[in-house]
């Protein structure tokens, strides 16, 4: 079984489109200055909508991880024991990922991660945490 | 005379494995047992507030239940905030008395998760409060969630997965008092330690039951005191904090809005922590509990790990806390499971609680965290 495919809205559409290219967004007001993920319709800070897609650069640190080891639904059975992250982006943003990476035990708070993406069918790519050497 | 509501009626059904029960017929079955408690007939209640059921869901889940328990209340509203709900529930009910909507209210909650569905369902149904573009697709899971939190503030406070398993430890303990708990088998710190890992660091004994059962409980007007039969709780203050949704967006994963809560509670009540002579703290993890009792400031940042392997949560320790057992040990069947929480808080207040009574209980503490330390609302309750 492949994993749950995000049910993509018009608020998200142009993020998945450019993840599917290989290129990772995220928003920023025009008028605050306030950037956002996930992405929405308005500015969270200032409540204008003057919001505006960026592109970021694919890199973050480690805030906090899990190894999961008992899987939510049956997607997930064949893949434990998997990495789950939630990860700060250099540009302000916190994303959650899986990690990617053959020893778990290498997992850190604060570590490097760099983004790629899994294409996980019907043209979705989901971006995904390399630990960086 | 006092003007705080009161609660006037309490009740819960069996926890555990219940083989042939139904999500209405638990809530029935708690209806009745909170009505009886209080000396009221159904006809006396005006209002109803009812959850949320994993195992029946509706949308209009208080109508259904009006409809099969047999009653046509003035006002009835279903409320879905996940753990939050029952504590949401009760400081609703007792604004809908006091603003003169209803002089009794039935809050009742019940699913039958555990034997209505398997446990590999009521898993995935509660994964879906995971966001659905950014977080499922990841595997995230309820536990996962709370794991990510549990990681983070063991790194910046230092609490250990030992200090963890006293949480569990200590819950057990305090379900071995009470008759109805669905789990009274003693546990060690090794037994936690031992048991298989779910989301690293949280293990099967980190982590709250799967339950069938129900509860309910009456809050009725101050004026309503000459209508019930046992001594009424009153519900001195109520407060609430919702800061976050799904974890990603959290704020903070070491700071949370159980402070916030806990702080208009407190304040609404005129007293203060130091005051607070029991507390029922919603425990769906051990890190759960831990994180409450910080952010709240029962205890300082970083410990209540050590001060809970020295008793502190104990009968006669500093803060005796979830004498029931909690959701580790005495039942979590959902929206129930925060109500349990209410139930034996009130049965602390009453001097009802038998081989776990706190002597001299005289003010109580209860807390209800929804979603990922989401949602949360604190109640203060009294002896009148």
């Amino acid at each position: 079984m492949s994993r749950p495919l995000p049910p993509i809205d018009a608020d998200t559409r142009p993020f998945w489109t450019a993840a599917a290219a290989g290129e990772l967004l995220h928003q920023q007001c025009r008028s605050c200055g306030h950037t956002q993920f996930p992405p929405r319709r308005i500015c969270v800070a200032c409540g204008g909508d003057d919001v505006e897609w960026r592109r970021a650069s694919g890199e973050g640190r480690i805030h906090s991880f899990t190894v999961v080891h008992r899987a939510p639904t049956d997607a997930f059975r064949s893949k434990v024991p998997y990495a789950i992250a939630l990860v700060d982006m250099a540009e302000g943003f916190r994303m959650m990922m899986n990690v990617e990476t053959d020893d778990l035990s290498a997992l850190a708070i604060g570590a490097p991660i760099k983004v790629v993406f899994e294409p996980i069918g019907e043209g979705v790519a989901l971006p995904q945490a390399r630990l960086a050497r | 005379m006092s003007r705080s509501p009161i609660i006037s009626g309490v009740g819960h059904t069996a926890v555990g494995k219940l083989e042939g029960s139904t999500a209405m017929g638990l809530h029935a079955e708690a209806a009745r047992a909170a009505l009886g408690d209080a000396g009221i007939e159904p006809k006396d209640v005006d209002a109803v507030l009812c959850a949320y059921s994993l195992a029946a869901p509706h949308l209009m889940l208080s109508s259904v239940f009006c409809e099969y328990f047999g009653i046509r209340p003035a006002y009835s509203a279903a409320i879905q905030a996940g753990g939050a709900s029952a504590c949401i529930m009760v400081m609703q009910a007792a604004a809908l008395v006091k603003a003169g909507y209803a002089r009794h209210v039935l809050v009742v909650c019940g699913d039958n998760r555990l034997s209505g569905m398997s446990r590999d369902g009521a898993v995935a149904a509660l994964a879906e409060v995971g966001h659905p573009q950014f977080e499922r697709p990841y595997g995230i899971s309820v536990p996962a969630a709370y794991a990510l939190v549990a990681q983070r503030y063991m790194h910046e406070f230092g609490v250990t997965p030992e200090q963890l398993a006293e949480v569990a430890v200590v819950h057990r303990r305090h379900a071995q008092r009470h008759p109805d708990a669905q789990m009274r088998k003693p546990i060690t710190v090794a037994d936690v330690m031992a048991s298989k890992p779910i989301a690293t660091p949280l293990r099967l004994l980190d982590c709250c039951l799967i339950s069938d059962g129900g509860a309910a409980v009456i809050v009725s007007a101050p004026e309503a005191r000459s209508d019930v039969r046992k001594r009424p709780i009153e519900i001195l203050g109520a407060g609430q904090k919702n800061t976050h949704e799904h974890i990603l967006a959290a704020p903070s994963l070491v700071d949370f809005g159980c402070r916030d809560a806990a702080s208009q509670a407190l304040g609404r009540a005129g007293v203060s922590l130091g005051d607070i002579d029991v507390a029922e703290i919603y425990d769906s993890f051990t890190i759960t509990l831990v994180v409450e009792l910080e952010s709240i400031g029962f205890f300082g940042k970083g410990e209540a790990g050590p001060a809970i392997a020295a008793g502190a949560l104990d009968l006669d320790g500093r803060l005796p806390c979830n004498t029931h057992g909690g959701l580790l040990s005495f039942g979590h069947s959902g929206a129930a499971g925060g109500l349990f929480h209410v139930v034996e808080a009130v049965r602390q207040l009453r001097g009802e609680a038998e081989a776990r009574q706190v002597s001299g209980a005289e003010l109580a503490f209860v807390h209800g965290d929804g979603g990922i330390l989401s949602a949360h609302c604190s109640l203060v309750l009294g002896r009148a």
